[in-house]
């Protein structure tokens, strides 16, 4: 809402000086948040001028421009150059002098220019700010102005003034209104309020009016759509009359493009009580009007010109010859105001906000009517506000007015809430006085009834006013925030971060510690990236409304968003990287029909079963962890070659990853259809299957324009910390003597050495304290398709020193179950 | 052989002499294991008169054997003496070729990073765990009615198409990414005992384009306090208890009026950053209020008897303030060198 400071100083008192920042000050106080400051821009010396002579000068360009000798009150005419030449000799204008500043800036001075010193400037109506217009200058006669040469021209027009704009919040629909703002400046500072509605005497010309009826044969949810309606004739105006400067002005401020007298006469209302009215061209009426649901089928075109398909919620306003306009949204094209419209139907109506709202959602038509309908508006004030479109339409385009009639109303009066003594204090933790409690409600222009508890009804533009809590509020903001003290709560004991929260923290902050990078991507992809990375059609969960239509699939899978990541830091030149992410994926399962087919209602809590059934609409959505490496894992340095990363980074990376949970991982020799097929680990803890960790498929990182070897791991986090120890078994340290011993094996070369090893520490039992593989050797010595691998072991025991030949016997255990489980032969 | 001096004790000190010369002259443990081997080794001139003398006769014995064992053990201490002075050397030789120049020394680690919003939500956590809240969790993709209906957001209130929200085709299915962590209040208090102190950091979606100061993913931090007796004064306590958490003593918390439909009253929160690039100032942080009855009632809990407030803020906003960023495209695109620039500090 953008406020003129002129106008707000009608119905509070300005004091002189007060500058828009104090204004916004104020307002930002009581809830008016500050958003802007609007101005014309304009700076003197701007002054009226009258036409004395000119003579047209053809160019050699083409144009003809006019020489014009001008009277701008000084002894001597002053010589302009002027391209336009839509005025004529005794024209008043608007002349810019040198020294002014037009809205730009655009610095005025004394140029030569087409042969001539020009000394000024004759301005447009568009160079002052004041609108669109550009075809020709701007004619003070066209305002209805004939104001003497020299007459400061910013103070005629109005171009000294200000707005301060504010975002009014969806609760306060009376906050589009200067009224409604005047009143909040006033909670704010204490100055008087003069509200502009008891200004108008609705009561005149009480007879009379026009046939209008509401037949609203579907309301929307329960609420017929429109609870009050005036309709009031104005005929016999001079369609040729001017907006007056200082309503052109004010609307310009207030963001609203000056159209026509009548037009602009209704927006002026509108801005000044918060009432949204339309004006028909009452010859192009057909009968009286009718207010009711569309049929299906119907169309009307809009006064923007487009043909709209109605919808069966659609409130419309009809006459004789069907639709003339989608109610408290826009008006349609057949009944417009014209340049000849002499007879004119002002409509001040109140419709449901529900109604409204769905029908400016469903058309995409955010009209300022529908802004203000869809956030409430007073239902008293209509009549007030038709009655002040009709005065200043016959005071500023003459014509008379028609009686209102008989005014269509059935909006509810406020209903009363009880409010008890300390009920605010209880709720804001301030003591306030029964007389701050009282003073404060009466302040917003509540009625408030003594006793325990209070009765107060709101006023009728605070339809936000429905219970105690609401009105709670409006005495903590209009005593002030201020006064609300600062006391610590005590939470009783907590059990601080969950295992699982722990768990995650110390899985990020130890692939940190090892050299990884975190990143958070965005979840949104195309199907086929999605697919390309799955390797298979994989199910999703879609947008209706993705801000890109190439991205509207969440993530299955984090290695897309990796990438992402990691091409953005190629494109800067960064070509060694370790990235991690820990993040959402969103995992819908086939033939599984997610979300509800309605929505439980908001202030009850549901049955069990149907909350159960909310829980059941969600996708599975399990957190994982992923990680990428591309480049070099460690960099060329004096002594040191460059290592190249891989999948022996991302290996380590699903160590870590297990270790910081006090799991151990097992890699088993996998395939999947977007890793090398032969450079793939599927990842298990026993026997479950928690991730896996691979080089991207060759052909893919070429497509995606990644180098050849790119490391990727994905791990299933949800599932990882299901297998994972809540709590580490540990067993006391042996101080005896350890007897190491290596063993080499030949086996043949399709055995994976895991295998050998697992089995080696199965057969070689207790005293087996560690195992590890040093060697896998082919050649020489070894029979074709055959290895050698090559196991340290380390033995210890408990309570003795061991003997060589007890770790011997020991080893050879260990080798009898890779013999007879993989045909293992001992390295002579 | 009648030899009245077997061993003339100038023979000896000529032996002595010559064995302590070619000990000093050896340059290397080389040459000293020469000189050794032909000063004191067994055909050494000093070992074959030592073995003259057995034939020195009785009354000269103690005599000779005195000054050839002298000469001997002076041989050998000279010998190890020489010894050590080598090892020494070669020694000291060798550390001295194993000198590096350790600006030059390779590193075969790299430095890994968190990022600064991870960071900066689990700080802001652990100062809420502190005071003995927990931390809550919800879904991302959410049901309409946690996200909204719960929340005291009318079917057609104006507020909800304000939420700018992404939802989940098709949209009769009431599914949608959750535009704020504030479902998470509502699970917390369906599955919680009371009373109720948690927060839920997470991340939150909205359809806004990526610019400098929009992302349509970013992460909040929301507070839920559901107790008896709570009051705005309560709120107002543990938001400057946060706010001088991060900020240091001086930062301090105004309240504004604003609306929320889950909140009543509702308030905007500024906070005092004392310690901001520039100069002390105010600074918009989030939104805040006392949790509207409606909320209450949704998850089960009798508003006669409970009541409580709730606040939440950006964690972007917040690290852009706090760290003094200017673009919020480099919080989201994972460039390395931004999250390099905090490493495990945020």
């Amino acid at each position: 809402m953008r406020v003129p400071l002129s106008w707000l100083g009608e119905y509070v008192d300005l004091p002189e000086g007060t500058t828009p920042e104090d204004v916004h000050a104020a307002l930002v106080r009581v809830g008016l948040e500050e958003e802007d400051i609007h101005r014309f821009e304009v700076a003197g010396p701007v002054v009226v001028g009258r036409v004395v002579s000119f003579v047209e000068e053809p160019q050699s360009n083409g144009k003809t421009i006019r020489w014009c000798q001008v009277d701008v009150g000084e002894p001597e005419p002053r010589g302009i150059v002027c391209g336009a030449r839509n005025f004529f000799e005794g024209d008043k204008v608007v002349v810019t002098l040198p020294g002014a500043v037009l809205p730009g800036p655009f610095p005025i001075a004394a140029r030569k220019t087409y042969g001539h010193v020009s000394d000024g400037m004759i301005a447009s109506a568009k160079e002052l700010g004041l609108g669109d217009e550009h075809s020709g200058i701007l004619r003070l006669v066209e305002l209805g102005l004939d104001p003497e040469p020299g007459t400061d021209a910013i103070a005629l027009l109005g171009l000294a003034d200000s707005a301060v704009e504010v975002n009014v919040t969806p609760d306060r629909g009376y906050a589009f209104s200067i009224r409604g703002i005047a009143r909040e400046f006033s909670h704010s500072t204490g100055s008087d309020f003069r509200d502009p509605a008891l200004a108008v005497d609705p009561t005149e010309h009480a007879d009379g009016g026009f046939p209008v009826a509401i037949d609203d044969s579907s309301p929307v949810r329960g609420r017929v759509g429109a609870s009050v309606f005036v309709a009031r004739a104005v005929r016999g105006i001079d369609p040729t009359r001017p907006t007056p400067p200082w309503m052109v002005a004010r609307l310009t401020l207030a963001g609203i493009r000056s159209i026509s007298l009548v037009v602009d006469i209704t927006n002026y209302v509108m801005l000044e009580l918060g009432q949204p009215i339309h004006a028909y061209d009452l010859d192009r009426l057909t009968g009286g009007i009718v207010v009711r649901r569309a049929q299906p089928g119907e169309t009307l075109v809009t006064l923007d010109d487009q043909t709209r398909s109605l919808h069966p919620e659609d409130l419309l306003i009809t006459d004789g010859s069907g639709p003339i306009g989608l109610a408290g949204v826009m008006g349609g094209a057949s009944t417009e105001i014209g340049d000849g419209t002499t007879n004119v139907l002002i409509e001040a109506a109140n419709f449901d906000p529900t109604s409204i709202a769905r029908t400016a959602r469903r058309h995409k038509l955010p009209s300022e009517a529908q802004k203000r309908f869809a956030r409430g508006v007073d239902p008293r004030v209509a009549t007030r506000a038709a009655t002040r479109v009709a005065q200043l339409i016959v005071e500023l385009a003459g014509g008379t007015a028609d009686g209102t009639g008989t005014v269509l109303d059935d909006a509810p009066a406020p209903a009363p809430i009880a409010l008890s003594s300390g009920f605010a204090s209880r709720l804001v933790g301030v003591e306030y006085t029964d007389a701050e409690v009282a003073d404060a409600l009466t302040a917003i222009g509540a009625s408030v009834e003594a006793g325990d508890p209070l009765t107060v009804v709101p006023p009728s533009w605070r339809p936000d006013l429905v219970d105690a809590p609401s009105l709670a509020e409006e005495v903590a903001r209009i005593v002030g925030f201020d006064r609300i003290p600062s006391v610590l709560p005590v939470a009783p004991p907590g059990r601080g971060l969950t295992l699982d929260q722990r768990r995650r923290r110390t899985i990020a902050d130890a692939l940190a510690g090892a050299g990884f990078t975190e990143v958070l991507s965005y979840p949104f992809f195309s199907q086929a990236t999605l697919d390309a990375f799955e390797g298979r059609r994989v199910p999703t969960m879609g947008l209706a409304n993705a801000l890109d239509s190439e991205a509207a699939r969440m993530r299955t899978t984090l290695l897309p968003g990796l990438v992402e990541v990691a091409r953005r830091n190629l494109s800067r030149g960064l070509t060694d990287l370790a990235i991690f992410e820990v993040g959402t994926v969103f995992l819908p399962q086939d033939g599984v029909r997610y979300g509800t087919d309605s929505v439980p209602i908001g202030n009850r809590k549901p049955d069990e079963a149907t909350l159960a059934e909310l829980e059941a609409s969600l996708p599975a959505q399990p957190r994982r962890a992923g990680v990428l490496v591309l480049g070099n894992a460690v960099e060329r340095q004096p002594g040191q070659a460059a290592v190249t990363s891989g999948l022996v980074d991302v290996l380590d990376a699903a160590r870590i990853i297990a270790a910081a949970v006090g799991a151990t991982l097992s890699p088993v020799q996998s395939a999947h259809p977007a890793l090398h097929p032969g450079r793939t680990a599927e990842l298990r803890v026993g026997d479950v299957v928690v991730g896996f960790a691979g080089e991207l498929l060759p052909s893919l990182a070429a497509e995606l324009d990644l180098p050849r070897v790119v490391g990727v791991l994905e791990l299933d986090l949800d599932t990882l910390f299901s297998v994972a120890p809540a709590e580490v078994a540990s067993w006391p340290l042996s101080g005896y003597p350890a007897a190491t011993q290596d063993l080499s094996v030949v086996v043949p070369a399709e055995v994976p050495a895991g295998d050998v090893l697992a089995a080696v520490v199965e057969g070689a039992g207790a005293l087996l304290e560690h195992a590890a593989l040093v060697d896998d050797y082919r050649g020489t010595g070894v029979p074709e398709g055959s290895k050698s691998i090559t196991l340290a072991l380390r033995f210890r025991a408990p309570d003795r020193t061991l003997t060589a030949a007890e770790a011997t016997e020991a080893k050879l255990a260990g080798l009898a179950v890779a013999t007879e489980r993989l045909g293992a032969t001992l390295r002579e | 052989m009648s030899d009245p001096t077997p061993i003339p004790d100038a023979a000896v000190e000529a032996a002595t002499d010559a064995a302590l010369a070619a000990v000093t002259e050896a340059s290397t443990v080389a040459e000293l294991k020469a000189a050794r081997s032909a000063h004191a080794g067994e055909s050494s001139v000093l070992a074959k008169l030592n073995a003259e003398l057995r034939n020195v006769p009785a009354d000269q014995k103690a005599a000779k054997g005195k000054l050839v064992g002298q000469a001997r053990g002076r041989v050998n201490q000279a010998i190890a003496a020489r010894e050590a002075e080598l090892a020494a050397a070669e020694e000291a030789a060798q550390l001295a070729a194993e000198t590096v120049d350790v600006t030059a020394v390779p590193s075969r680690r790299r430095l890994g990073a968190r990022h600064p919003l991870s960071l900066l939500m689990e700080q802001m956590s652990d100062i809420f765990i502190g005071m003995g809240w927990e931390v809550a969790e919800g879904p991302e993709l959410e049901h309409e009615w946690f996200n909204f209906d719960a929340l005291n957001f009318d079917e057609d209130h104006p507020a909800r198409a304000m939420q700018d929200t992404f939802f989940v085709d098709p949209p009769e299915s009431h599914l949608l990414l959750r535009t704020h962590t504030s479902p998470v209040q509502v699970r917390a208090l369906l599955s919680r005992e009371l009373p109720v102190y948690v927060v839920a950091p997470g991340r939150v979606y909205r359809t806004d384009e990526l610019d400098a100061t929009h992302t349509p993913v970013f992460h909040q931090l929301e507070g839920i306090a559901i107790d008896r007796g709570l009051t705005m004064a309560h709120l107002r306590g543990t938001l400057e208890h946060l706010a001088r958490q991060m900020f240091g003593e001086e930062a301090r918390i105004r309240l504004r009026p604003n609306y929320f439909p889950f909140t009543e009253p509702s308030a905007e929160m500024d906070v005092w950053q004392p310690n901001a690039k520039g100069g002390a100032r105010w600074v918009e942080w989030g939104g805040c209020g006392m949790v509207n009855p409606n909320v209450l009632l949704a998850a089960g809990v009798d508003p006669e008897e409970y009541q409580g407030f709730a606040f939440g803020m950006g964690i972007e906003r917040t690290l852009q303030f706090r760290n003094d960023l200017n673009d919020m495209r480099d919080m989201v695109e994972g460039d390395v060198r931004f999250s390099a620039q905090f490493g495990m500090v945020v």
